[in-house]
């Protein structure tokens, strides 16, 4: 029935199931909605559409798919040509009582009633008011509204209601929370519980039931037992790349930095440019008056810490090979030094990269870090995410 | 049953048509939109129209799926079984019943409201499928199953600081809750507070909308920002004059109602200072 509609929907990318379709279906069946387009597109959103990220789409869809009914509501006269005959049938079929059925048998059944409404439409010109034949208001013919025929196929409600209704899908109120994310928060955070190692460690504030049961049984007296709470022990230090070409990737890393800061209690961050050298900083805005030397970073931070580098790494190869090559700075050691330092104290590190890993091959840089990180280089995506945290819970 | 609003509530037909919906078709209906556009309000609202009970179940971070069905007390059990009172030969003694138990279990059916889903763990609506689905659950304790004898109206709201699991969306109608336009607004200004003077809400709502329109405001003033607004206004009996003020104070009056951020507040008096050079 609306199936073409269902279809549209899914190739406009509106994440739409078949259960939600059945819904929508149930809904109809039910009566939730009747003569009313504004209605029907309310329940349908309601039904299908589950992120107002969606609603736009949705919107555009409807106004397309449905752009009959718009016509034979309109002041302008009836399409007669669009006119969406399922919808009409569907409303029909439901409403006639018995007697009006066999008046539409009498007429020659539903689809010549359909013919010669179709023909009706097509010799009408103007508002029609009484009468029998001609399609208007307060009339015997089968067609049009607040006749004999109430519950006929109700065609142009003096309130023109449906005209306001195509406005509303029309308006598109919800454009701006259309925004094709890719790799949600969500999809990002499920990624990072791969990196997971439970441990009970602090003081013991959790009740131990099966240590008690067996404790008691021991004893023969109630002896409560309490246990450490279980905590994710997983340490994460994560090097920002920030400036410069990574101003693409900022709405990604920016994702991927809060789904980290959500999961992991132990988490630090620190920002660097292009390439790792003797300081970072952790406040762009104040990126060159505190400046945190690498080196203090190594002392503090112990080398169980998972270690994260987020950057594109696209840079002059004298960036990573010579002293003196930073584009900001005179840098007495080279940036592979500094890097090679970090990746001796941290074991468990890897560089996640923002540009599609199909282009890597055509920057020399990215080759010269992959090197240097042993292969531990992985794209933003999901999946290169998921082997991102499987190499570092290793 | 049929929602149309409250005398103390307007709903968009957009609502209405979704409310129903999901009062037909006894499925959730999972309510989204800015902070401060009634959507815990609307449980209540839907609870009072409907006449029925209302369950508010608040959820937290650290609120798991199961606090919503049962939860077993052992340490009761365990303490009274040492006391040697007799009640610890019941295991149902000790299985104190949840927010979603109690809506399965009433004899008419109840609205319940799953407040502020998304601040719960990411696996918590994954955890709830089943439940809200079928409207049955089973008691691994007691080995019985639990199952709704009036399916419940249940009404989800979310702030949308986490995303939801698909297959739980699914399974729900949704709406979203816009920001009203400004005709809504003084239609909503007027429900709470009748016989207001007509033109202290247009200067009111006119310069509320302005606010809102100014780039880069942290937290935008919502529906209840405004009525709390209002109510100051009228307690203070500011005149609409009053009210309109010049380009110089670019800050409106009693302006700690709207702008809940500091960050907000010095913009407005950065704006305030630039009008003021530029005058």
């Amino acid at each position: 029935m609306f199936i073409p509609f269902f279809l549209e929907l899914k190739a406009a990318k509106v994440p739409v199931s078949l259960r939600e379709f059945l819904t929508l279906l149930e809904g109809l069946d039910a009566d939730l909605v009747t003569y009313d387009v504004e209605g029907f597109y309310y329940l349908a959103r309601a039904a299908l559409v589950k992120d107002e990220r969606f609603i736009d789409r949705f919107d555009q869809v409807f106004a397309h798919v449905f752009k009959g009914i718009e016509a034979v509501s309109g002041d302008g006269g009836v399409d007669a040509a669009n006119l969406p005959e399922e919808w009409l049938r569907r409303l029909a079929e439901k409403h006639l009582s018995e007697e009006e059925k066999k008046l539409v048998e009498a007429l020659g059944g539903f689809d010549k009633l359909m013919e010669t409404l179709k023909k009706r439409l097509e010799e009408q010109k103007g508002r029609h008011q009484g009468g029998s034949k001609w399609i208007g208001t307060a009339g015997t013919s089968p067609f049009g509204a607040y006749g004999y025929n109430p519950e006929g196929i109700r065609i142009g409600q003096d309130a023109s209601r449906h005209r306001r209704a195509v406005k509303v899908w029309d308006k598109r109120d919800f454009r701006n929370f259309d925004d094709n994310v890719e790799i949600g928060t969500r999809n990002i955070k499920v990624a990072l519980k791969r990196l997971r190692r439970w441990v009970r460690a602090g003081a013991d504030e959790e009740f131990d039931l099966a240590g008690t049961i067996r404790s008691t049984a021991e004893h023969g007296y109630l002896d409560v037992r309490t246990r450490p709470e279980r905590r994710n022990a997983v340490k994460l230090l994560m090097f920002f790349d920030v400036g410069g070409s990574m101003d693409d990737h900022i709405r990604v890393v920016e994702e991927l930095f809060s789904a980290a800061r959500a999961e992991f209690k132990h988490m630090d961050y620190f920002y660097f440019h292009n390439c790792l050298y003797e300081g970072v900083w952790k406040d762009n805005r104040r990126r060159h008056s505190e400046v945190l030397p690498t080196f203090d970073v190594l002392r503090t931070y112990g080398s169980d810490y998972r270690v994260i580098f987020i950057g594109d790494a696209a840079m002059s190869p004298y960036e990573i090979a010579y002293p003196g090559g930073s584009v900001e700075h005179w840098n007495k050691e080279a940036g592979h030094v500094w890097l090679s330092r970090l990746l001796g104290h941290f074991p468990h590190a890897a560089w996640i990269n923002p540009t599609p890993q199909n282009h890597w091959n055509y920057t020399h840089s990215i080759g010269m870090i992959r090197e240097l990180f042993a292969g531990r280089m992985y794209p933003l995506t999901l999946g290169g995410l998921d082997q991102a945290t499987r190499e570092l819970s290793r | 049953m049929h929602f149309d609003g409250t005398d103390a509530y307007i709903a968009e037909k957009d609502l209405t048509v979704a409310v129903n919906a999901a009062i037909q078709l006894e499925k959730p209906l999972l309510v989204k939109g800015e902070p401060g556009t009634g959507k815990t309000e609307l449980a209540r609202q839907v609870a009072s129209a409907l006449g029925l009970e209302l369950l508010e179940w608040h959820v937290k971070s650290t609120t798991k799926a199961q606090q919503g069905l049962y939860e077993y007390d052992a340490v009761s059990r365990l303490r009274d079984s040492q006391l040697g009172d007799a009640r610890f030969n019941d295991i149902r003694n000790y299985i104190r019943r949840g927010k979603l138990w109690e809506a399965f279990a009433t004899d008419q059916r109840v609205v319940l409201l799953i407040d502020e889903i998304d601040k719960a763990d990411i696996e918590f609506p994954n955890d709830l499928l089943q439940e809200l689905d079928r409207m049955e659950f089973f008691v691994y304790e007691t080995g019985e199953t639990i199952r709704a004898r009036n399916r419940p109206i249940v009404i989800i709201t979310s702030n949308n600081e986490k995303e939801l699991p698909d297959a739980f969306l699914r399974r729900c109608f949704f709406h979203y809750i816009k920001f009203p336009d400004a005709e809504t607004l003084s239609r909503i200004v007027d429900v709470h507070y009748p016989g207001i003077k007509r033109s202290l809400v247009n200067a009111a709502l006119a310069q509320f909308y302005d606010l809102r329109e100014v780039p880069g405001l942290k937290k935008k003033p919502s529906t209840s920002e405004a009525l709390d607004w209002i109510r100051l206004l009228v307690a203070d009996d500011v005149q609409p004059e009053d009210l309109r003020g010049d380009a110089k104070n670019a800050l409106p009056k009693l302006h700690g109602a709207l702008l809940k951020n500091e960050q907000d507040v010095h913009l407005f008096e950065r704006l305030a200072f630039m009008a003021r050079r530029q005058g």
